[in-house]
C-alpha cells in the first residue's frame, strides 16, 4: 500500500476512535433532523415557508451543520494538534512531506462530511418523506462549492494555529457564524432579511442548497462567492501553512 | 572514515547566532556526542545536519550528500528522534511502525524492531497509554524503521526515570553494534561519559573541544586526589617521598594526597607497609563535569 493510502487509513482509524468526532461529526445532524421531525407541527405545510413543511425547509441547514462540524471544527483542531504535538515535525524527518498527512486529513474529513450529509438526506427521506434533492446536478455543484469553501476556511485556521486549543477557539467563532447564518440556530424565516441575505453568501451557502433541493436553479452570485472563497482561502492557507 | 563533515556551520535566528562556525567530523560506526547547556545551539546544529533547517553559511556533507540540496535522499538514510515529538494518543504502537515503514524504500522489519526495543507486548497499546520510557523507545523505533545508516537522537533520556535511562543507554549501544552511526545530543554528563566514543562540547554556538570523554578530562588536568582517615599518625614525608605524590594536606583527621599516575596503588602500599589502615578511602578524579566547567567557564546546569 502506498504511503498516502496508509496515511488515509491511519487518519480514518483515528477519526473513528474519536468518539466526539464520530458522534457530533457523523451522527448529530441526522439525529437532530429526526428529533425535530418527531414534532407533528413541523411536518405540516406552513404558509410562512411558502407552503412547504418546516422539516423540508430545515434539512439543508443540517447539511450546513454536517459540513461545518468536520470542516471548521475537526480538521483545524486535529491539524493544529499535530503541529502542537510535533507530529508534523517528526514527519519532516522522513522522506514523506507532512503535506501528505494534511491531504489524508482532508480526504477523511471530506469523506465524513459526505457520509454525514448523506445520513441527513436518507434519514429525512425514510423517516419523514423529505424529498431527495430535485435538481441533483445543481445540488451537487452547490454542495461541492460549499464544502470546498468551508474546508478552505478550516485550512486557513489550521495553517498557523500553534495549539489545538487556539485552533478550536478561532474555529468555533467561524463555526458559530456559519451555523447562525446557515439557519441552524434559528430557522432563516425568523432571521431579519438582511441577516438572511448575508447568509446566502456565508459558506457553504444554505440558500443555494435549499433552492437546488427544491428543484430551482440556484442564484449564480452565491455560487461564485463560494468558489472565490475556496480559491482565496485555499491559496492563502497553502502559502502560509506552517509545517512544524 | 568520516561519514559526516561539518565545516564552519553558521545559522542565525534574527540577531541571535544559534550556530556560529561549528565544525566537526563524525566517523562511521561511532557514537558521537554533542554536549552543551540548553540553548547552546546543539539542536540547531543537528537540524542543519539532518536537512530540517537551512544553514546560513558553511558546508555540511553527510555520506556525500548536502542536506540543503539533497534533503530527500538524506532522509532515506538518516533517522531522527526529535525532542518532544509525540504521536496521536490513539495511534497504536504497531500501527505507527506500519505507517512510518511505508515512508521508506527499504524499511526494517517492524516485528524484529518491536521485539528488540522491548515493545513486543505493547503492539496494540495506544501511544497515550505508554509510559514515558516506552514512548521514547517507540520514538527510537520510528527513527530506525527506515534502516538508516545514521541515527540522530536528541535529548532522548530527558524526563525518564533512572532505570528507563539505563535501559535506553543499553539500547543505543545495541543499535551501534548493528553498524548504525549515532549522533547523540545531550546535556547529561553521565550519559555522554557512558555512551560516547567522542564528543563535541558546544557553548554559545561554538565548538569548544572535540575529543573522547577521557581525552577531555585529561586535557583539563591529570591530577587525582586520594582522601582517607589514617588509623595512626605518620609523617607527611612518608608519602611525599613517592614519585606519584605531589602534595599532602591535612584536613582535621583527614589526609588529602594529590598526585598523578598510579597514585592510589602507591599510597595504599606505603600505608600497608607501615601498618596504617586507611578508613573512608576515596579517590577523586577530574570528571567530565569539571572538564566542562574548565572548557566553558560555566556549569552545564545553567
Amino acid at each position: 500500500m502506498s504511503s498516502f493510502m496508509k496515511l488515509v487509513q491511519a487518519e480514518a482509524r483515528l477519526f473513528v476512535r474519536d468518539t466526539t468526532a464520530l458522534v457530533v461529526g457523523l451522527l448529530l445532524p441526522a439525529v437532530i433532523l429526526l428529533g425535530l421531525g418527531a414534532v407533528p407541527m413541523l411536518r405540516e405545510p406552513s404558509p410562512e415557508m411558502g407552503g412547504i413543511r418546516f422539516i423540508d425547509y430545515f434539512a439543508p441547514s443540517m447539511i450546513v451543520m454536517s459540513v461545518g462540524v468536520v470542516g471548521l471544527t475537526n480538521l483545524p483542531t486535529v491539524m493544529a494538534g499535530y503541529r502542537e504535538r510535533g507530529v508534523l515535525r517528526r514527519m519532516r524527518t522522513t522522506p514523506v512531506h507532512p503535506a501528505k498527512l494534511l491531504s489524508a486529513q482532508l480526504v477523511v474529513n471530506v469523506g465524513a462530511a459526505l457520509v454525514s450529509s448523506l445520513l441527513v438526506i436518507v434519514a429525512g427521506r425514510i423517516a419523514y418523506g423529505v424529498p431527495l434533492p430535485e435538481s441533483p446536478l445543481w445540488f451537487a455543484l452547490a454542495f461541492v462549492l460549499g464544502i470546498t469553501a468551508v474546508f478552505a476556511l478550516g485550512m486557513l485556521v489550521a495553517a498557523t494555529a500553534a495549539t489545538s486549543r487556539a485552533a478550536s477557539g478561532i474555529a468555533s467563532v467561524l463555526f458559530m457564524s456559519t451555523m447562525f447564518f446557515g439557519g441552524v440556530y434559528l430557522p432563516r424565516f425568523m432571521l431579519p432579511d438582511a441577516v438572511a441575505r448575508i447568509g446566502d453568501f456565508v459558506p457553504p451557502g444554505v440558500q443555494t442548497l435549499l433552492d437546488s433541493w427544491n428543484g430551482e436553479t440556484p442564484a449564480a452570485l452565491p455560487l461564485l462567492v463560494m468558489a472565490a472563497t475556496a480559491l482565496a482561502a485555499g491559496t492563502a492557507s497553502a502559502r502560509i501553512f506552517k509545517w512544524e | 572514515m568520516a561519514i559526516i563533515e561539518v565545516k564552519d556551520l553558521v545559522k542565525h535566528y534574527g540577531e541571535q547566532r544559534a550556530a556560529d562556525g561549528v565544525s566537526f567530523t563524525v566517523d562511521e560506526g561511532e557514537i558521537f556526542g554533542i554536549l552543551g547547556p540548553n540553548g547552546a545551539g546543539k539542536t540547531t546544529t543537528v537540524e542543519c545536519v539532518a536537512g530540517l533547517r537551512d544553514r546560513d553559511a558553511g558546508t555540511v556533507s553527510v555520506m556525500g550528500l548536502d542536506p540543503a540540496r539533497d534533503a530527500k535522499e538524506l532522509k532515506q538514510i538518516l533517522g531522527v528522534q526529535l525532542q518532544e515529538s509525540r504521536l496521536p494518543d490513539k495511534m497504536r504502537v504497531g500501527e505507527a511502525l506500519d505507517l512510518y515503514r511505508s515512508f521508506y524504500p527499504n524499511p526494517a522489519d517492524p516485528d524484529r524492531l518491536i521485539e528488540s526495543l522491548g515493545l513486543g507486548a505493547k503492539r496494540r497499546t495506544p501511544f497515550g497509554k505508554l509510559s514515558g520510557g516506552q514512548q521514547q523507545r517507540l520514538s527510537i523505533a520510528l527513527a530506525l524503521i527506515g534502516n538508516p545508516r545514521i541515527a540522530v537522537l536528541d535529548e532522548l533520556t530527558t524526563g525518564l526515570d533512572p532505570q528507563a535511562r539505563r535501559d535506553t543507554w543499553d539500547l543505543i549501544e545495541q543499535v551501534r553494534d548493528t553498524g548504525v552511526t549515532i549522533i547523540l545530543v545531550t546535556h547529561f554528563m553521565d550519559e555522554a561519559e557512558r555512551l560516547c566514543d567522542r564528543l563535541a562540547v558546544i557553548d554559545s554556538g561554538k565548538v569548544v573541544a572535540v575529543d573522547s570523554p577521557a581525552g577531555l578530562t585529561a586535557r583539563v588536568s591529570a591530577e587525582q586526589r586520594v582522601r582517607f582517615r589514617p588509623s595512626a599518625e605518620f609523617a607527611d614525608a612518608l608519602l611525599l617521598d613517592l614519585p606519584e605524590v605531589a602534595g599532602v594536606e591535612r584536613n582535621g583527621p583527614q589526609v588529602v594526597v594529590s598526585g598523578s599516575g598510579n597514585l592510589l596503588q602507591a599510597v595504599a602500599s606505603v600505608l600497608a607497609r607501615n601498618h596504617i589502615v586507611a578508613a573512608d578511602l576515596r579517590v577523586e578524579q577530574v570528571s567530565l563535569d569539571d572538564a566542562f566547567v574548565a572548557l566553558t567557564g560555566k556549569s552545564i546546569e545553567n
